[in-house]
């Protein structure tokens, strides 16, 4: 038998896609003109941009002005927030909304922020992993220049009530900023009905390439520059255009939010039938809500049991995962977003991952399903802390 | 972060996995909130340490040095057991990252704890002989 290779880690990124690789290829040796350019090649250049824009633009209900292509995920939420805070500061406004369980690309900027003198409220998630749009409304001050919340969590799939949020965010004219990485293709998302005046969204994690991204910034919006050069982006974002990767992104774009709904009906199925069979190990929990989640979000947390091991040993087996342990995040903390859906430590080291695609196949489910328990129960066995659990709690069996 | 092959090994097949029924010695480090328990279990025959065996709740490090440490000590007197560093253990390993150097640490520690024990079992003070094991709660990791 072949050796399997099922990739279940994409949150944390994707294959490009044949189509996104297509469409990019022309654009490094042929289409390879400078989009600034007068003499014909660089105004296919201009005009591929320009297509490429009016197609992102689309997919979120948005104008193409209103799209600006970044390096990523990071550099959007970077550029929104720093931008947002200094516009606020002209006014005296110096007072931030996110949430603490916000990628790091957020709260590492907020709390550099703070070092700035910017104060920021973190607003807490429930124990399923949702805001309580309420709590928006409740931390909206005088003095607020930006709210910032994510549309879906990267660990626990959750999907935040965005339109609620927008519409509390209009009313108290506070600029609205969401992080959509994880969403884009996933949930249909427009900005317009959505309140939404800043969208951060990267391309790996639809298939297209690496640093390569996008901020929406609603027209009449005005956002400094985060780097300052020539006039790409309207002057708002210098650089020469990477124009291979904005063409693939586009197409991305276009072939993540195209019919979504059948999408999220048969990713979803898997994913529920991925749960309920991890679920079936004792001593299993699933972490975050179980109906506003993303439609290929698995996020389970397995007593006893570590989670760096717990991938080296999925890995052998040939299926690729993430984990909130410690181990796996650089430091010696578990993950930010479990601990704040109260996990205790011990349980959160133990949490498995899997974001499955549309290309995930019932067989490899079936395989999965087969796989995890085989994987559990070998490191059940040697661990001390499944032994104690089992001591104390009067658990008996291994799995 | 990448781990030598040594460690992928030790994690792969981890030697002297398991539990001594009548062991002379057991010592259990670390704590479920950093993500690391080893627990590590000798038996004493004379001065030599004749059977070694443990089981980790650990990453892939925990694991490998917890292997690692109980192949250098295994058929070794305590003397020598004694004189076994977590540095030792990571070079048997063929290095370690340096996010992972504090899994060596509780390696040599539960090592360590495992003979203070059975010097306890035989109503001796392990302290002058064992030394300061130091404490996990001591490490600055957690806090």
């Amino acid at each position: 038998m072949d050796k399997k290779f099922i990739y279940c880690d994409n949150a944390a990124t994707t294959k490009v896609s044949k189509s996104v690789l297509e469409a990019a290829l022309p654009y490094f040796t042929e289409e390879y003109g400078n989009a600034s350019s007068i003499y014909m090649l660089g105004q296919n250049a201009a005009k591929a941009l320009l297509k490429a824009r009016e197609t992102v633009a689309e997919a979120l209900s948005a104008k193409q002005h209103e799209i600006f292509f970044t390096s990523g995920g990071s550099e959007s939420d970077n550029w929104a927030i720093k931008g947002m805070a200094l516009n606020g500061a002209k006014s005296g406004k110096k007072h931030i909304i996110t949430s603490v369980f916000e990628h790091h690309a957020v709260l590492h900027t907020c709390e550099f922020l703070e070092k700035q003198g910017y104060e920021v409220t973190y607003l807490p998630v429930d124990e399923n992993g949702l805001i309580n749009p309420d709590d928006v409304k409740n931390a909206i001050r005088k003095d607020t220049c930006l709210v910032t919340i994510m549309f879906a969590n990267n660990e626990i799939g959750t999907i935040q009530p965005i339109k609620e949020i927008g519409a509390i965010c209009r009313e108290n004219k506070v600029p609205f900023h969401t992080d959509a990485v994880q969403a884009i293709g996933n949930v249909e998302i427009n900005v317009k009905e959505m309140n939404i005046d800043m969208l951060s969204l990267s391309g790996h994690k639809i298939h297209a390439f690496k640093g390569i991204g996008a901020l929406y910034i609603r027209g009449g919006l005005s956002l400094p520059n985060l780097i300052h050069g020539g006039a790409q982006e309207k002057s708002k974002r210098a650089g020469t255009e990477n124009l291979p990767a904005i063409v693939g992104l586009a197409q991305a774009v276009t072939d993540a939010t195209r019919n979504i709904k059948e999408k999220q009906e048969i990713i979803s199925k898997r994913r529920d039938r991925l749960i309920d069979g991890i679920l079936k190990i004792q001593e299993t929990r699933l972490n975050g809500d179980r109906e506003k989640r993303l439609c290929g979000n698995v996020n389970i947390s397995i007593r006893g049991v570590e989670g760096e091991s717990l991938l080296l040993m999925l890995d052998m087996f040939g299926i690729l995962a993430s984990s909130g342990s410690a181990c796996t995040s650089g430091s010696l903390d578990p993950s930010h977003v479990l601990l704040a859906i109260g996990l205790p430590h011990e349980t959160a080291h133990g949490s498995l991952r899997l974001s499955i695609s549309e290309e995930t196949t019932d067989e490899d489910i079936d395989y999965i399903l087969e796989t995890i328990p085989k994987v559990v129960d070998r490191l059940r066995s040697m661990s001390p802390l499944w032994e104690r659990i089992c001591k104390n709690e009067g658990i008996t069996g291994t799995i | 972060m990448i781990y030598s092959e040594k460690v992928m090994d030790h994690f792969t097949n981890p030697r002297n996995v398991g539990e001594i029924a009548d062991a002379d010695g057991v010592g259990e480090v670390g704590n479920a909130k950093c993500g690391d328990i080893m627990k590590m279990y000798i038996k004493v025959d004379g001065d030599v340490i004749s059977d070694v065996k443990f089981k980790t709740f650990g990453c892939g490090a925990a694991i490998a040095t917890s292997s690692m440490a109980t192949e250098l000590i295994k058929g070794k007197t305590i003397d020598e057991a004694l004189k076994l560093t977590n540095r030792a253990v990571v070079e048997a390993l063929e290095g370690l990252p340096p996010a992972k150097l504090h899994c060596s640490v509780l390696a040599e520690q539960a090592m360590k704890s495992a003979i203070s024990d059975y010097y306890k079992k035989q109503g001796i003070d392990p302290t002058p002989i064992v030394g300061d094991i130091g404490d996990c709660e001591e490490c600055h990791g957690c806090n």
